[in-house]
Formats: structure tokens, C-alpha cells, sequence
């Protein structure tokens, strides 16, 4: 079962790194440190370079300059496989095969990694109960499950083999209101439970807050400010900051 | 072999030639593809038989360079061929009046022996309806000069050479522009509808008389003479020294009427070659080879395994290179070009071209089948894999999984509808060009087809288009069952949303 006693973890670093896609500069000199155990919130508007942040923690974009560092070691295309196998990711639509069941996407990688059906169905079965995801779900097709069932089984995915960690990048965006909030309270739940290194990508300052002690506000590629949602609140660091704040109050206040 | 599988078939396909020059096969008659050619096939083939040698005759094999190399590659060991040929088309060093004799020595270099004259001439000439060239007041080809608004239809073959349409325009000073290049059989009926108004003729045809044409005088000596000989390679006289004897004796036994009423009994009257040529040896004719549901079911496995092998041999190549195709760009780009060039080569000279790599028969059609099928595969393999989401493909990446099981459990079922439908077409286009295959002796529905358009006989050619239809349709049938048996239920369900 997943939980506190599994908390083996990762720690992500980012020094100094640099990304241009032709003349788009995607991350300008970007230095990050991630702890072990700890929750980070990278926000920021579209093409701010959040999620480029998280694509190279997974070696799924490398850096022009710089580097990534997992546990202190510089990451190479060799390591990739065996970190990816760690670190489960879910993206927004929760990116699920089409033409396996939710089983079947649930089974790929540990049927790589050599489990047998038995063990991947009950895997499946206590993950879907600890995701609220009802246990007949798991032999649908994605194209009878809701937009909700859907996220559930995409992190149930993430969470198959156990991860060190998870990096999520924009795991809501594209949920009805209600369901994203049912989500929200459940996603909460089972960072806490599981006391993994977890880093989440949002547009949405009151989801940041919600999820994570620390939140990253990042523009052109840097990080304009870093620390708690009350900081940011109370003590903009610059005018960007402050209109960032500003434009998502008007949104219904989540509660903190 | 017919019932092993294709692997073997294959690799008997592509051994056979080689096979078959090692060893002391049956002595193997090839023939062009007009009535005369087969007529004269059929001959050397009783000949053969009576003279105790065992024999394949393959007819209708297609035009003078294909006879010419099988000959010469060994691929067959007999055929009938006409002097005037040899001498303005295969061997151009000698004068066009040479002689027999000359031709002998120059062809005993090159292990090719030649009989003495059969006894006929079937030499080009010009044909006009009668009732046209009277009206016109035409009896000569110089009388041609003064009507340059007749439309010529010429046979491919006649248009092309050089002695024929280029030499014959430049000795009477021709001033015709309507000239057209046709099949030779198709020319006859294009001069009898009245789509065209003169065509080259062979003196010996027999629709010279069915048509009611004139042909006309060659009052400047343009046309070269075509003394019909055999031509044999030379090994025979060791092997098959009976044989030889026995075909060199055929000599100066067929004047050009007996010729002629021969031609006229296959093609006017419709009687089996094996028939004329039994009669004209006062022989007893010997038994036709099966009924017609035999026939039709022994084309049927030619056909269907000239299209089953080469199509199981495409797959196994083209979905490799189209998954390449999808990972490397720039070599993408190249193999889909090539294969697409492929795509453009007439499928005839892709045919003619495969037979001095594979020798004649189903080699070098599945050759040429093989590279017929690639493109459409090639191109949708890659297009199947280059549609998948970008999302879809990062999130097999980011699962932790190696290039080579994403690949086989997430983009190629992905990009199995593609696929197959490629796979399809390649199908449905091979089953057609199929039938082209009996030109270069691969037998399958092109044969009743090939031989129905000579004779002109529409039941003949229906014997092989109906089944070549209903084979496509059945192919397209059966991808479309495996297409729904092989794609994923859940992209089904997608594909209804």
C-alpha cells in the first residue's frame, strides 16, 4: 500500500539553465532546488518556461546550458530510463492510450518491469480505492471513463510502481469546476499521505496555494519569486508579481 | 510446392532460375505473344514430345527482348524467332540481308544455334481496309505520300524499332502526323471501327482476311525479309541431340499459306493451338490439361500466390522502413521519395526489368509485385506513427518504458489502422497488376486475359478479369474483417465519440 512508510525519495536541482526553441528563449539561467519531501508550486502565465522546468527533471527536454542534478548527480540520457521508472508524471488529459483499458495503461510499465497480472490488479485495485476511482472503471476503454475517472486513472499510473516522486503538470486544467475541486481535496490527501518530493505545474495561484508550502513564480524563464503563498500575497517582488496576485483575486477565494 | 508455404514457394522462386540452368531440366520452349509465335511454340513443344524429350512450353511470353534474354540467359532453350529480327534488332553488327548461314556463325559465339527457314516469310506490311484504299486509289505505300491526312496506328513495337515506322517515314518521305503506338492486336480493331486508317500488319496474319484489308505493295524495298527460324541454345544438341535433329527438320516444312490457314484456324475459327499444329503433324491431338474449374483454380494459386508472397515480403520491409522513416526525418523523406519513384516506373518495364535479375516466370513478378507494394505500406506506417499526439508519445516516454516497447505496445497500435489500410491498398493494387504478370510467363488471370486479347476472344479475357475483380473485392473484404478484428476496441470506441 502506498503511504508514509514508503517515503523514499528524490531530490531535483536545476543549475543554471538555459533553453531556446529558435528565437523563443524558454528558460533563461534557471536555478531550482527541489528537497526531498517537499511540495513546490511552479506558477506562472503560459510560456513562462514552468513546465520546460519540469520537462527536464524527466530528461524529456535537455537544457542549451546547464544542468539537472537528481540526488546530486548531473543527469544523462543513460540515467533517463531508470529515473523515469521512479518518478511517476501526469500531464493535464492525463495523456492515457487510447487503446488499452484503464488496466492495460495502468499494467505497462510494471509488466515491463516484470510483475506478474496478479500483483498489477491488486495494485490497481487498492490505488483505485485510494483514488476514489471505483474498481470497475479499470476495464474500461479512456473513451467511456469521464474527465475525472480519467485523471484518477492517469495518476493511478503515475503511482503503479511506487514512484520517489511525482511531477505534475497542469493535472486539472481541464476538469469541469466541481470535479477539479473534488480533485484538488483528494490530490491534497494523498500528497500528505504519501510524504513523496512533489512538484506541480498550475496556472492557478489558488491551486498552488492550495497544494504547496512553496510556490515558484516564473516569468520569461526565470524565477521572479519564490516563497510562501502569504509572500507573494503581502510582499509582491515586483510589479509582474503583483499583478499576477491581483488578476487571480478576483477569482472566487479558495480557502487556505 | 503449390501448397507449401510461401516462404518456400519464395525461395524456389528466387532459386529456380539458377536451378534449373545447373541441372538437366525439361527442354523449355518460349514463344511471343501473337497467335504465329505460339503456334510455332506449340510446334517445337510436339516435336519435342515425339521426340522423347521432356518439355515445358511456356506461350506468349512477351516481345522479342524478353525471348531474346530468357534465351540468352538459358531461362528457356527454344523459341521461334524471324531473321530480319535478329539481324535489325538483336545482333545489329550484321548487314540486314544476311543470311542464314552468317547468322549461324555469329550466334555460335554466344551458345545459340539456328534452323534453317521453316519455309514462310512474315514480314511487315502496311494494311488498309480495301474498301478505304480503293476509294483513295492506294495500292502502293508510295501512294501513302499523297494523303497526309491518314491517322496511322502502329504497334508499340513497329513505332519504336528501328525498321520500323522511323525508317519507313524516312524512305517514302511519309508526311503523316496523326501516328499513334498501340497494341498490335488492338490496332486491327481501332483500322476496322475506322479509328485509325492504316496499320503494320504481318504478311502471315490471318486478319488480313477477316478484316477485309489490303496490304500494300512495298515498291521501294523498305521491309527486310523475316525467314521464321527457331532459335535453340546450343547445349541442347548434348542434351537433347533427338530433339535438335527433330527441330532442324521442320525446315522448309511451312509455306506461308500453310502459316496462314493456321493463324486463320486459331484465331478466326477459334481452335486450340495444340489442335492446328496436331493436325498439320497429322498427329492425334493430345488431351487438353484439366476442365475449366481446374484451370480456373489452378490460376487462382498462381494468382494468389504471386500476390501473397510479395505482399507478405513488402510487409515485412516496409513497416521497418516506415517506422524508420517516422524516427529519422531526413531519411524519411529519402526512402519515402524512392519509394515513391518506384511507384512511378510503368508497371510492364518494371516487369521486363526484374527478368535479367530473376529470370522469367514468378520471380521477377514477385520482384516486381514486392516493389510495387512498398510504397503504400512505406507511407502509411509513417503516417500512422507521425499522427499519434504528441502527448500520447511523451507520456509512453515519461512512463519510464525503452524506444522498443513503446513501440510495440503504444505507437504501432496506435498506428495500426494506418497501417493496415496500407497494407490494404498495396493488396487490392497488387491483385490487379498481377495479371500483367503472365507477360513475363507467371501465369495467374492475366493468362486467359493475355490470350483472350489475341484472339480476340471476350469470354477468354472475362475468364480472367471476372475472377481478378472478385479477388479484389474478397482482399478488400478480408482487410476490412481484420482491420476491425486487429484494431484496438478502445480506438473504436474513440473513433465513435
Amino acid at each position: 500500500m502506498p503511504g508514509p512508510e514508503a517515503a523514499a525519495s528524490v531530490a531535483f536541482a536545476i543549475d543554471h539553465a538555459s533553453k531556446h526553441y529558435g528565437n523563443v528563449c524558454a528558460l533563461d539561467g534557471l536555478s531550482l532546488d527541489f528537497p526531498t519531501g517537499t511540495t513546490t508550486a511552479l506558477i506562472g502565465s503560459s510560456g513562462s518556461g514552468k513546465s520546460t522546468a519540469l520537462r527536464l527533471l524527466l530528461g524529456l527536454e535537455w537544457p542549451d546550458r546547464g544542468q539537472v542534478r537528481i540526488d546530486g548527480e548531473v543527469l544523462r540520457p543513460a540515467h533517463v530510463l531508470a529515473l523515469r521508472q521512479r518518478v511517476g508524471y501526469v500531464i493535464q488529459e492525463g495523456g492515457l492510450f487510447p487503446h488499452l483499458s484503464a488496466l492495460g495503461n495502468l499494467a505497462l510499465l510494471p509488466r515491463h518491469l516484470g510483475w506478474d497480472m496478479a500483483r498489477i490488479r491488486a495494485r490497481a485495485g487498492a490505488l483505485a480505492d485510494f483514488a476514489h476511482l471505483p474498481r470497475a472503471a479499470l476495464e474500461r476503454y479512456p473513451a467511456e471513463l469521464s474527465g475525472g475517472q480519467r485523471q484518477r486513472v492517469a495518476l493511478i499510473r503515475a503511482l503503479m510502481p511506487d514512484p520517489d516522486a511525482l511531477l505534475l503538470d497542469e493535472p486539472l486544467g481541464a476538469l469541469d469546476p466541481i470535479v477539479r475541486h473534488e480533485l484538488q481535496e483528494e490530490l491534497k490527501s494523498i500528497f500528505d499521505e504519501l510524504g513523496k518530493t512533489v512538484i506541480l505545474v498550475t496556472h492557478d495561484l489558488a491551486e498552488a496555494a492550495w497544494f504547496a508550502e512553496r510556490l515558484v513564480l516564473m516569468r520569461r524563464g526565470k524565477v521572479v519569486q519564490d516563497g510562501r503563498y502569504e509572500d507573494l500575497r503581502d510582499h509582491p517582488a515586483d510589479t509582474f508579481a503583483e499583478r499576477f496576485v491581483k488578476a487571480q483575486r478576483r477569482l472566487p477565494e479558495a480557502a487556505r | 510446392m503449390r501448397l507449401t508455404p510461401a516462404w518456400l514457394t519464395l525461395a524456389a522462386c528466387l532459386l529456380l532460375p539458377w536451378m534449373a540452368r545447373a541441372g538437366d531440366a525439361p527442354v523449355r520452349i518460349g514463344s511471343k505473344q501473337f497467335t504465329e509465335s505460339v503456334i510455332l511454340g506449340e510446334l517445337a513443344t510436339v516435336t519435342a514430345r515425339r521426340a522423347g524429350a521432356a518439355v515445358t512450353y511456356r506461350p506468349q511470353l512477351g516481345g522479342t527482348r524478353i525471348l531474346w534474354q530468357a534465351l540468352r540467359d538459358g531461362d528457356i532453350d527454344v523459341y521461334p524467332e524471324y531473321t530480319g529480327t535478329i539481324t535489325h534488332d538483336l545482333l545489329k553488327d550484321l548487314p540486314a540481308d544476311a543470311g542464314i548461314d552468317a547468322l549461324r556463325a555469329r550466334l555460335k559465339p554466344l551458345g545459340i544455334g539456328i534452323t534453317d527457314a521453316l519455309g514462310f516469310d512474315n514480314t511487315y506490311a502496311i494494311g488498309m481496309r480495301a474498301d478505304e484504299a480503293g476509294r483513295l486509289g492506294i495500292a502502293r505505300i508510295s501512294d501513302l505520300a499523297k494523303h497526309p491526312e491518314l491517322r496511322f496506328g502502329f504497334s508499340n513495337e513497329f513505332m519504336d524499332r528501328d525498321d520500323g515506322w522511323p525508317g519507313l517515314r524516312r524512305r517514302y518521305a511519309l508526311p503523316q502526323t496523326q501516328v499513334n503506338g498501340m497494341e498490335h492486336v488492338l490496332a486491327y480493331r481501332a483500322l476496322a471501327s475506322g479509328a485509325v486508317d492504316a496499320t503494320d500488319v504481318y504478311s502471315t496474319d490471318a486478319d488480313i482476311l477477316y478484316y477485309h484489308l489490303r496490304t500494300l505493295d512495298d515498291d521501294r524495298h523498305y521491309f527486310p525479309r523475316y525467314q521464321a527460324v527457331y532459335l535453340y541454345r546450343l547445349a541442347l544438341e548434348r542434351s537433347a541431340p533427338d530433339f535438335v535433329a527433330a527441330l532442324r527438320k521442320l525446315a522448309g516444312r511451312i509455306d506461308a499459306d500453310a502459316m496462314r490457314r493456321m493463324n486463320a484456324a486459331v484465331k478466326l475459327q477459334g481452335r486450340p493451338e495444340s489442335a492446328v499444329v496436331a493436325d498439320f503433324l497429322g498427329v492425334p491431338v493430345r488431351a487438353a490439361r484439366g476442365g475449366f474449374w481446374p484451370r480456373l483454380l489452378r490460376r487462382s494459386i498462381e494468382h494468389v500466390e504471386l500476390v501473397a508472397v510479395s505482399l507478405g515480403l513488402a510487409v515485412l520491409l516496409a513497416i521497418p522502413l516506415g517506422v524508420l522513416a517516422a524516427r529519422l526525418q531526413r531519411l524519411g523523406q529519402l526512402v519515402i521519395g524512392l519509394t515513391g519513384i518506384l511507384q512511378t516506373v510503368p508497371s510492364l518495364a518494371m516487369f521486363v526489368f526484374m527478368i535479367p535479375l530473376f529470370g522469367i516466370g514468378a520471380g521477377p513478378a514477385i520482384a516486381a509485385l514486392f516493389l510495387y507494394s512498398l510504397l503504400p505500406i512505406v507511407r502509411n506506417t509513417h503516417a500512422g506513427l507521425a499522427g499519434i499526439a504528441p502527448e500520447l508519445r511523451e507520456s509512453a516516454a515519461a512512463l519510464g518504458l525503452p524506444p522498443g516497447v513503446r513501440l510495440r505496445r503504444v505507437e504501432l497500435p496506435l498506428a495500426m489502422r494506418s497501417i493496415l489500410a496500407g497494407i490494404k491498398t498495396a493488396a487490392v493494387i497488387n491483385v490487379g497488376t498481377a495479371t500483367l504478370a503472365a507477360l513475363i510467363g507467371a501465369g495467374g488471370y492475366g493468362q486467359p486475359i493475355l490470350t483472350g486479347i489475341r484472339l480476340d476472344d471476350i469470354g477468354l479475357i472475362l475468364q480472367g478479369a471476372v475472377p481478378a475483380a472478385l479477388l479484389a473485392l474478397l482482399v478488400q473484404g478480408i482487410f476490412e474483417a481484420v482491420e476491425h478484428w486487429l484494431t484496438p476496441r478502445g480506438l473504436r470506441l474513440e473513433a465513435r465519440l
